[in-house]
């Protein structure tokens, strides 16, 4: 199967240093792709310069069949890629279902003019907008308080939000960052089992994530990273067994250690 | 139901704009008061909509108030044109200025437009000031038309008041869809988190563009109001104070909503009325004002007044349980 997402040397640097090292990525089409590594290894530089957040120094990305380096954010997310962040930034302007209802300004057209005379067309297509939120919201299992501001709300709902609005754009492929951060035990099942059902949903997952039991049980393939190169890439199992990867996890000595 | 609370506001200012001349008597001096209260409204709704569901500041809003009311004032005078086609002119002259700078400006993040529109705005008293034998310099010109509309001539006070009500609220409607639409929401979502906003694929210089477009067209409506109101344009009608005078009417009412601004700049037009002792000196009153507004109520009047009754509710609800 032809990948969906092919990165291709992609390097990023920031002055002297290399964020991001001649890293070569191919992503199936509806898989749980997870990528991990310890901090500051350039995992979340990487989601940057996949979404177009800023510009790569060297490499091409492809996806879909189209470059996107060279393209910035808003244009990336037009070609069909989605994203949330470490940190949940959610419009906190906004109650939690204007927030999900942004997620539907590339899957609709009214501009200005129309909305200023609130044109018939535009009345039908902000009722659509409307009831599409409520369905994301009801995927990803947020059932009430769709009019407050996130700010009184649970941190889960925040990230569950954050992920409705990201698949409100019908995204071909989603980048999550760091979903389960920040929640308890039962709430990062609960994260694990959402992760499935969007791919099931046919949309291809590219993860951060910290929390290993959570990787490991969801991904179909996991790269890792550490100082901004791909030291592994394999099958979960594979990668629970990889040197490279224990050694950069747990330094040299300690793995060293085991094997004596 | 909840479509509607969105319009109660409107309701009330229509209905205290529709029967305040019987409150003050229909001869009143507030009249007057009252029509340059609106004529200011039209400005402050855009600004606020740029400041505070864009998140820019313009410093030359009033030099785009400067050009609609000399453009406007030139045409009838000088060309003897038609004043609605007059002012038809002046809206589309300030577009294109509007959107030659912002095209540039709002590329980039931070305050970038208000300085240039700071500049923008000094180099516009300049050319009006120098250009003497065109727009009479320093001084002035006058025997600009009055409006009439459908045969009506709008010379009374009376009319004209509820002429520049009539389009505050048509004004007000009109920002109000704008905020509850697909393309408000997309402001805000710039303001909340520009990040995010473009990962949802807002193009945020777009949208920053036709805001900032559209609040320059408006102060360059309310100029043409105000020039075939006073029959007569001088450069005091665009100086860099009025320009500030309108970011604080927007901060001082709470820039945050359509509602904040329009009670800063009822506040802060009747102001002067009460502040004669001051003589010259009443900026620094509005600059105390300003300060002890932000310092205090960071949102405004408005937002300060939403939040105590917020706290109030609250402390109800508490000593309830």
């Amino acid at each position: 199967m032809n990948p969906l997402l092919r990165l291709q040397g992609v390097t990023r640097r920031f002055g002297g240093l290399t964020a991001v090292s001649k890293v070569d990525l191919e992503i199936a089409p509806k898989r749980i792709f997870a990528v991990i590594g310890p901090n500051g290894a350039g995992k979340t530089t990487l989601f940057n310069l996949i979404c177009g957040v800023f510009p790569t120094s060297d490499g091409v990305i492809n996806f879909n069949g189209s470059k996107t380096n060279g393209r910035v954010a808003h244009q990336v997310a037009r070609l069909g890629i989605s994203r949330t962040f470490q940190t949940a930034e959610l419009f906190h302007n906004l109650s939690i279902i204007e927030n999900v209802m942004v997620g539907r300004h590339l899957r609709s057209r009214c501009g200005m003019m129309s909305a200023a005379l609130r044109m018939p067309w535009e009345r039908r297509e902000e009722r659509a907008i409307q009831e599409s939120a409520k369905e994301w919201l009801a995927f990803v299992g947020v059932k009430s308080q769709f009019d407050s501001p996130p700010g009184n709300l649970p941190f889960v709902i925040h990230r569950k939000t954050e992920i409705a609005r990201a698949l409100a754009t019908e995204p071909k492929l989603i980048l999550l960052d760091e979903p389960a951060a920040g929640l308890n035990i039962r709430e990062t099942a609960e994260m694990g089992e959402l992760v499935c059902k969007i791919r099931d949903a046919g949309v291809t997952v590219l993860i951060i994530e910290h929390d290993m039991s959570l990787v490991m049980d969801i991904s179909d393939a996991i790269c890792v990273l550490n100082y901004g190169c791909k030291i592994a890439e394999g099958a979960p199992k594979d990668i629970q067994k990889n040197e490279a990867v224990v050694a950069a996890y747990l330094g040299k000595e300690a793995s060293d250690a085991d094997r004596n | 139901m909840k479509q509607f609370f969105k319009y109660i506001p409107l309701f009330i200012v229509v209905l205290l704009a529709a029967l305040f001349p019987f409150m003050v008597g229909v001869k009143s001096y507030w009249i007057t008061v009252f029509i340059f209260v609106g004529i200011y409204s039209i400005v402050t709704i855009g600004l606020s909509l740029l400041m505070g569901y864009a998140g820019q500041i313009s410093l030359g809003h009033g030099a785009f108030f400067g050009i609609g009311a000399y453009t406007s004032g030139l045409l009838t005078t000088l060309a003897n044109w038609n004043p609605w086609l007059a002012i038809v002119a002046s809206l589309v002259l300030t577009c294109i200025i509007a959107a030659l700078i912002g095209y540039p400006t709002l590329r980039l993040r931070g305050h970038y437009l208000a300085m240039a529109t700071l500049a923008f705005g000094e180099i516009i008293v300049i050319v009006f000031t120098a250009e003497v034998d065109l727009t009479g310099g320093p001084s002035g010109f006058g025997g600009v038309p009055r409006l009439s509309l459908f045969g009506l001539s709008l010379k009374s006070d009376l009319v004209f008041y509820y002429f520049v009500w009539g389009l505050v609220s048509a004004v007000l409607l009109l920002a109000i869809h704008i905020i509850h639409s697909r393309v408000g929401r997309a402001l805000q979502s710039i303001h909340g988190s520009e990040n995010a906003a473009n990962a949802m694929g807002v193009d945020a210089a777009k949208y920053k563009l036709q805001v900032f477009v559209l609040s320059a067209a408006l102060a360059a409506f309310a100029g043409c109001l105000y020039a075939h109101y006073m029959t007569f344009v001088s450069p005091t009608a665009c100086e860099l104070k009025l320009s500030i005078m309108l970011v604080v009417m927007v901060a001082v009412g709470g820039m945050h909503s359509i509602w904040g601004a329009l009670i800063g700049t009822i506040l802060l037009t009747i102001l002067p009325e009460f502040l004669g002792v001051f003589q010259d000196f009443d900026i620094l009153v509005y600059g105390a004002i300003l300060i002890i507004i932000l310092l205090f109520s960071p949102d405004g009047l408005y937002g300060g007044v939403r939040q105590t009754v917020g706290f109030i509710k609250r402390l109800q609800r508490r000593e309830a349980t």
